[in-house]
C-alpha cells in the first residue's frame, strides 16, 4: 500500500487536538471522547477504527461540526467546523451512520432537493450514476434496499464535490459486490485529491483503503499510523496440536529464542517476532523426533490480530467505565462484530 | 501551501464538469419547500385533515353562531363566520399539520441528515413549513375573499393590521408546532398532543365563540391566551372592532390594536424561546 506523498506537515486538512466530548451534565453524564489527537493531511484517507462505544462517531460528529467539543480544539480546512460552519459546510461532504431521507420521495427527488441546498452541486443523474443508482432514480426511498439507501446517502455526500469527505461506516449493510464498488469509488475520489475520514467496523476495509488509521478504545486513540506501522512489532503466531501422549519419554518442546509458548492440553500457541527462525526450529525439532504436528498454522501479524491484541491490552489497562446512564444508545444488534472474511 | 501537486487523475466514473451555483438561503428554502410540498401531496391523510376538517368545522361554526345570535342580538354572524373559518383553517393547516410534519421528519432522521448540509437550523424549520404555510394562506384567502364577496361583507378597515395579525398568528403557530413536536413521539399521537393548543385556539381565541358573548371575566382571561392577540388583530383590521367596543376606522384601529400587539409579541417570544429550548432534531431513544 502506498502512503500519501501529499501528507506533509503543515498541510493538514483535519486537526484534532485534545478533544473531549461529554454527554449530559455532572456525574451522571458520559465521557465519550477523552483526549483525542488526530491529524489528516490533504489527500489522505484516514480510517478510525474501534470497538463498539469506543467514541468513533462521537469524535466524527464534532469534527463534522454537528456538535461543539466539550474540550480541546478541532480545525477543518483551517476553520472551526462548529462556529464557522457556514464557511466549512460548502467544502465538505458528510455521510452519517444512519442518514434519513423521506420515504415518499424518489431517489432523484431526494437528490434534487439536496442539490438545491448544496453549493456547486453536480447534476443529480450524474451522482446517482456514480454510486450505481442510476437505474433506481425513479424509485421511492422506502422501496430502496438498505444498501441502496446507503449509496443514496453517499451520493448526497458527493453532490458538492467536497474537498473533505466524512464517511461514518459507509459499507455497513452493503452486500460484498456493493461494498467493492464503494471501495472503488472511495479510492477514485482519493486519487482525485479528496481527503477522506472514515470510520469502519471492517478491518479489511481499513487495510484496503487507508493511508493511515487510528484505533480507538474507551474514548482514546490507542494506536495510530500506517497499516504497516500498526502491525509492526506485533508478534506472528504459530499454532499446532501435539499428538496424543504415547507414554514415551516426554519429548520436551524445543527452546525457541524470542518466542512465547503457551500450552493448553495438546494445543500449543507460539507467539514470535521472528517467524521464520521459530518455524525452522520447530519443524526441525518435529522431524528429528518424528512428531506430526496437527492443525499446523503459521501466520504473520495482521491488522485484525493487532486490533484484537490492542483492544484487549487497552481493556486490561483501562477497564471500560460503566456509566450510570449512558447517553449513547446501544447499537442496533444487526451490526456485526469486528471480524473479516479472511 | 500547494494543492496542485497531483497530476490529473482518472475520473471516478461518468462525470461532467457541470456544477450548480453557490446556494443562498432562498434557494435552500425553495428546494426544501418543493420536496415538502411533494410529500404533502402524497400524504392523503394529512391532505384530508388539512382540507376537509376545517370545512366540517365551518358548518358547525355557522349553527353555533346562529344560536349565540339569538341570545346576543346584534352579533354579526356573517362576519364572525368568515373570520372564524379563516382562523380555523389556519389552525389546522399550519399548526396541526406542521406539528405532524416535524414529528415525521424527525422520526425518519431527515432533520438530523439535513443538519449535516449547508441549510441553517431556521431554514430547515421554515423550509419544512413551506407547504403548510402556502396551503394555509391559500385556504384563508379562498375563505376570506369568497366569504366576503358571497356574504357581502364590508371591505377591511385596516388591511395592514390584518397582515400584521396574520403574520403574528403564523409565526406563533410555527413556533408552537415546533414546541409541540418536542412532546410528540409519533405522527399518530400528534392528534392528542396538539389538542390543548387546538382547543385554546378555537375556543379561547374568539374563533368558535366570540369573546363578547363570554362572561366578562372569562373573556379577559381569554384575551391573554397565546394566540388570541394575533386573531384579535386580524379581526380589528378587518372589521374595525374586536367586539369589545364600537367599530372604528383605520386610524382608530391602531389604538385598539396596541394591547393585542403587546401581548401577542410577548407570546411569540415565549413560543420561540420554548421551541429553541425544547425542539429535538433526533428521536429520543
Amino acid at each position: 500500500m502506498e502512503t500519501s506523498q501529499l501528507s506533509r506537515p503543515g498541510d493538514s486538512v483535519i486537526e484534532v487536538t485534545g478533544l473531549h466530548r461529554h454527554y449530559g451534565g455532572g456525574t451522571t453524564g458520559y465521557h465519550a471522547v477523552r483526549g483525542v489527537d488526530l491529524t489528516v493531511g490533504r489527500g489522505e484517507l484516514f480510517a478510525l477504527l474501534g470497538t463498539n462505544g469506543a467514541g468513533k462517531t462521537s469524535t466524527l460528529e464534532v469534527v463534522e461540526g454537528l456538535a461543539a467539543p466539550t474540550g480541546g480544539s478541532v480545525r477543518v480546512l483551517g476553520l472551526d467546523p462548529f462556529t464557522e460552519r457556514a464557511a466549512v459546510r460548502p467544502r465538505i461532504g458528510i455521510m452519517l451512520q444512519e442518514g434519513g431521507f423521506p420515504g415518499e420521495l424518489t431517489a432523484a427527488e431526494t437528490g434534487r432537493a439536496w442539490a438545491g441546498m448544496t453549493s456547486g452541486a453536480r447534476p443529480v443523474a450524474e451522482v446517482l450514476e456514480l454510486v450505481g443508482l442510476g437505474h433506481r432514480a425513479g424509485v421511492r426511498v422506502k422501496q430502496l434496499s438498505g444498501g441502496e439507501r446507503r449509496r443514496l446517502d453517499l451520493a448526497v455526500a458527493l453532490l458538492g464535490r467536497p474537498e473533505v469527505l466524512f464517511l461514518d461506516e459507509p459499507s455497513t449493510g452493503l452486500d460484498p459486490e456493493a461494498r467493492a464498488a464503494v471501495w472503488r469509488l472511495v479510492r477514485d475520489l482519493r486519487a482525485q485529491g479528496t481527503t477522506v475520514l472514515l470510520t469502519t467496523h471492517y478491518l479489511e476495509e481499513a487495510e484496503e483503503l487507508a493511508d493511515r488509521l487510528a484505533i480507538m478504545h474507551g474514548g482514546r486513540v490507542v494506536t495510530t499510523g500506517t497499516v504497516a506501522e500498526v502491525i509492526a512489532g506485533r508478534p506472528s503466531r504459530v499454532s499446532f496440536e501435539l499428538p496424543a501422549p504415547t507414554g514415551a519419554a516426554g519429548t520436551a518442546l524445543p527452546v525457541l529464542p524470542g518466542a512465547e509458548v503457551a500450552v493448553e492440553g495438546r494445543k500449543v500457541t507460539v507467539q514470535t517476532t521472528t517467524l521464520q527462525d521459530t518455524l525452522t526450529d520447530l519443524l526441525g525439532w518435529a522431524r528429528h523426533h518424528g512428531i506430526a504436528l496437527g492443525a499446523l498454522d503459521a501466520r504473520s501479524a495482521s491488522l485484525e490480530e493487532a486490533f484484537l491484541a490492542i483492544a484487549s491490552e487497552a481493556a486490561h489497562q483501562d477497564p471500560p467505565q460503566t456509566p450510570a446512564a449512558p447517553a449513547r444508545p446501544a447499537r442496533p444488534a444487526r451490526r456485526r462484530l469486528i471480524g473479516s472474511a479472511r | 501551501m500547494t494543492t496542485a501537486a497531483r497530476t490529473a487523475p482518472r475520473a471516478a466514473g461518468p462525470q461532467s464538469t457541470a456544477a450548480g451555483p453557490r446556494t443562498t438561503a432562498a434557494r435552500r428554502l425553495l428546494a426544501l419547500g418543493r420536496a415538502e410540498t411533494t410529500l404533502l401531496l402524497r400524504n392523503r391523510t394529512a391532505l384530508f385533515t388539512a382540507l376537509v376538517l376545517p370545512l366540517v368545522l365551518v358548518t358547525s361554526l355557522r349553527s353555533t353562531l346562529q344560536k349565540q345570535a339569538e341570545s346576543n342580538p346584534g352579533l354579526d354572524v356573517h362576519s364572525l363566520l368568515v373570520y372564524g373559518s379563516v382562523g380555523m383553517a389556519l389552525a389546522f393547516v399550519v399548526y396541526y399539520n406542521l406539528t405532524a410534519a416535524y414529528v415525521g421528519r424527525r422520526g425518519e432522521l431527515v432533520l438530523k441528515r439535513l443538519r449535516t448540509g449547508e441549510a441553517r437550523d431556521l431554514e430547515i424549520l421554515l423550509g419544512t413549513a413551506v407547504p403548510s404555510l402556502t396551503l394555509g394562506l391559500l385556504m384563508a384567502a379562498l375563505i376570506g375573499i369568497g366569504g366576503s364577496l358571497g356574504l357581502r361583507l364590508a371591505v377591511p378597515v385596516n388591511p395592514l393590521l390584518m397582515l400584521i395579525g396574520l403574520g403574528l398568528a403564523l409565526a406563533t403557530m410555527i413556533a408552537l408546532a415546533a414546541l409541540s413536536s418536542a412532546f410528540t413521539r409519533t405522527v399518530e399521537t400528534a392528534g392528542i398532543t396538539t389538542l390543548p393548543v387546538m382547543l385554546v385556539m378555537q375556543l379561547g381565541s374568539g374563533l368558535f365563540v366570540p369573546l363578547e358573548v363570554m362572561p366578562g371575566r372569562l373573556a379577559d382571561v381569554c384575551r391573554l391566551l397565546p394566540t388570541t392577540p394575533a386573531f384579535q388583530l386580524i379581526r380589528l383590521g378587518w372589521f374595525g372592532t374586536d367586539g369589545s367596543a364600537a367599530p372604528t376606522g383605520f386610524a382608530g384601529s391602531w389604538g385598539a390594536a396596541a394591547p393585542h400587539l403587546a401581548t401577542g409579541t410577548v407570546w411569540l417570544g415565549l413560543a420561540v424561546w420554548g421551541a429553541v429550548r425544547y425542539f429535538r432534531w433526533e428521536p429520543r431513544r
